[in-house]
């Protein structure tokens, strides 16, 4: 793994004639957790599937750098709302997707040692549909974490789960994350404010940087600063949306 | 409790079935009733039996033929944009030519033996497998195609490890399909020219008025249809789970 980069997304991006975004800069730092908060249709996932390469449906003018010069795209792990495990493969062969896709030889060592770090040593080969909602995005991280990119994009992978799975997620994905340069997206300011090193927020209007709690991330669920972080995201998202 | 509502409709049909033929004292050339039918089959169930042999046959060839055509002409189709403008269109024309006008043509070319009722049979299951498998293999959940593409996974790679997989169901429902429809294909054949098969047997049968016969033989042909669709069904039951 090269060391994480910084990271920059400046432009705009339209839908044939309308401007989903006006120019922003979006700057991401290297080896941290950026939250990128914001409602629904704002361009929040297009800017995460921009930098990963992947299709939008809307035309980018601008550019996505690295600040060490290198490509991007192929740099990138990956980690989405819908766990997409592949439902016929277990979990261990789920994990080692990216190498059995790339043709390459797995290190099955360093899969077994994910998988106990997931605490899922006694599913390795269950298939996913014997997995709960929370167990099978542990699957989900460990396939993310196989990949060992430098930069990971997580789009909203934990709203789907129960408050209590979420928390527990949360902590377990900022600790071993550590040192990657990492974008939240999430329309939960309870999570931005949980675990974003630096916290953008997203609306028509184009981002505002926030002030982060003072705490280390993962912060208490319970920590003051961060609750009082919380409601002050909600304010400006519905402040914004008005 | 299956087996048991089975049995129920059965020996209700049979009862419709003979209220019929006593109700309307219908000769028996024209309509003969259940146990007249029973009787005859077992009389000639060594003959049954062996023109049973021959359609079996005929049918599980072409459906082996008929669905590796299909599952290889869905994989090209996906795989290349020439191949869906050139031979989409193809494939659309040929479903709709009635396949009853081919099989003079078929007996013509392949002969009065095997090959040509397995053509027939291929011939109905080829679109039913080529377009359902083709439209699971079109219809991958965008997710996991975002997914293998973050991984850097080629095109064959995804092909493979992604989007056939994910196709494997749609698969399975053209593959029961195509068990319906193949003894169709094989019969229809043995009518317009055979000597042996159960299509042969019923022709022969009607043409001797010998009714109570041909109901035996037809009969014989939805048993075994029934059979094949449940061997189908058990087959593909491994691959027929949704992916999300």
């Amino acid at each position: 793994m090269t060391p994480a980069p910084d990271l920059t997304v400046r432009g705009s991006a339209a839908i044939g004639d309308a401007l989903l975004f006006a120019p922003l800069t979006l700057t991401l730092a290297a080896g941290r957790w950026t939250c990128l908060l914001g409602g629904s249709g704002v361009g929040k996932t297009t800017i995460l599937r921009l930098i990963a390469g992947l299709d939008t449906g809307a035309e980018f003018t601008g550019q996505i750098r690295a600040s060490d010069g290198q490509s991007v795209r192929e740099r990138v792990a990956y980690m989405a709302q819908d766990d997409l495990l592949l439902p016929r493969a277990t979990v261990a062969q789920n994990v080692l997707l990216g190498a059995r896709l790339r043709g390459e030889k797995p290190d099955l060592r360093r899969c077994d040692q994910l998988i106990e770090r997931m605490r899922l040593q006694d599913h390795m080969a269950k298939k996913p549909g014997e997995l709960s909602g929370g167990q099978r995005q542990r699957v989900a991280l460990a396939r993310t974490l196989m990949e060992d990119r430098p930069i990971v994009l997580l789009d909203e992978p934990f709203s789907a789960l129960d408050a209590r799975t979420r928390a527990d997620m949360q902590d377990l994905a900022a600790e071993a994350l550590q040192d990657r340069t990492v974008l939240l997206v999430t329309h939960d300011p309870g999570e931005a404010a949980r675990l974003g090193q630096s916290i953008v927020v997203m609306t028509q209007n184009g981002i505002t940087p926030c002030q982060p709690p003072h705490a280390t991330a993962p912060r208490k669920v319970d920590d003051l600063e961060t609750l009082e972080t919380q409601g002050a995201l909600l304010r400006l998202l519905r402040e914004e949306a008005a | 409790m299956k087996l048991l509502s089975g049995l129920a409709a059965t020996l209700f049909a049979l009862a419709i079935w003979q209220a019929i033929v006593s109700a309307t004292g219908l000769p028996k050339f024209i309509l003969p009733g259940p146990a007249l039918v029973a009787e005859t089959w077992w009389q000639n169930r060594w003959i049954i039996a062996e023109h049973t042999w021959v359609t079996a046959v005929e049918v599980i060839i072409g459906l082996a033929c008929g669905t590796v055509l299909g599952v290889v002409t869905a994989l090209q189709l996906a795989n290349s944009r020439a191949a869906r403008v050139l031979v989409q269109p193809m494939l659309v024309f040929t479903q709709a030519l009635p396949v009853f006008a081919l099989a003079p043509l078929l007996t013509l070319w392949l002969g009065y033996g095997l090959w040509s009722k397995v053509a027939m049979a291929v011939l109905i299951i080829y679109f039913p497998i080529t377009s359902s498998f083709f439209d699971g293999l079109m219809r991958t959940p965008p997710g996991y195609l975002d997914l293998a593409r973050t991984m850097q996974a080629s095109r064959r790679a995804m092909l493979w490890h992604i989007r056939i997989p994910a196709a494997l169901p749609s698969l399975a429902s053209g593959m029961r399909l195509a068990a319906v429809y193949a003894p169709i294909g094989a019969v229809i054949g043995e009518w317009v020219g055979s000597s042996q098969g159960l299509g042969y047997l019923m022709l022969l049968a009607n043409g001797r008025a010998k009714t109570d016969l041909m109901f035996a033989a037809m009969l014989t042909l939805g048993v075994f249809s029934i059979l094949l669709d449940m061997v189908v069904r058990r087959a593909t039951a491994g691959i027929a789970g949704e992916m999300r």
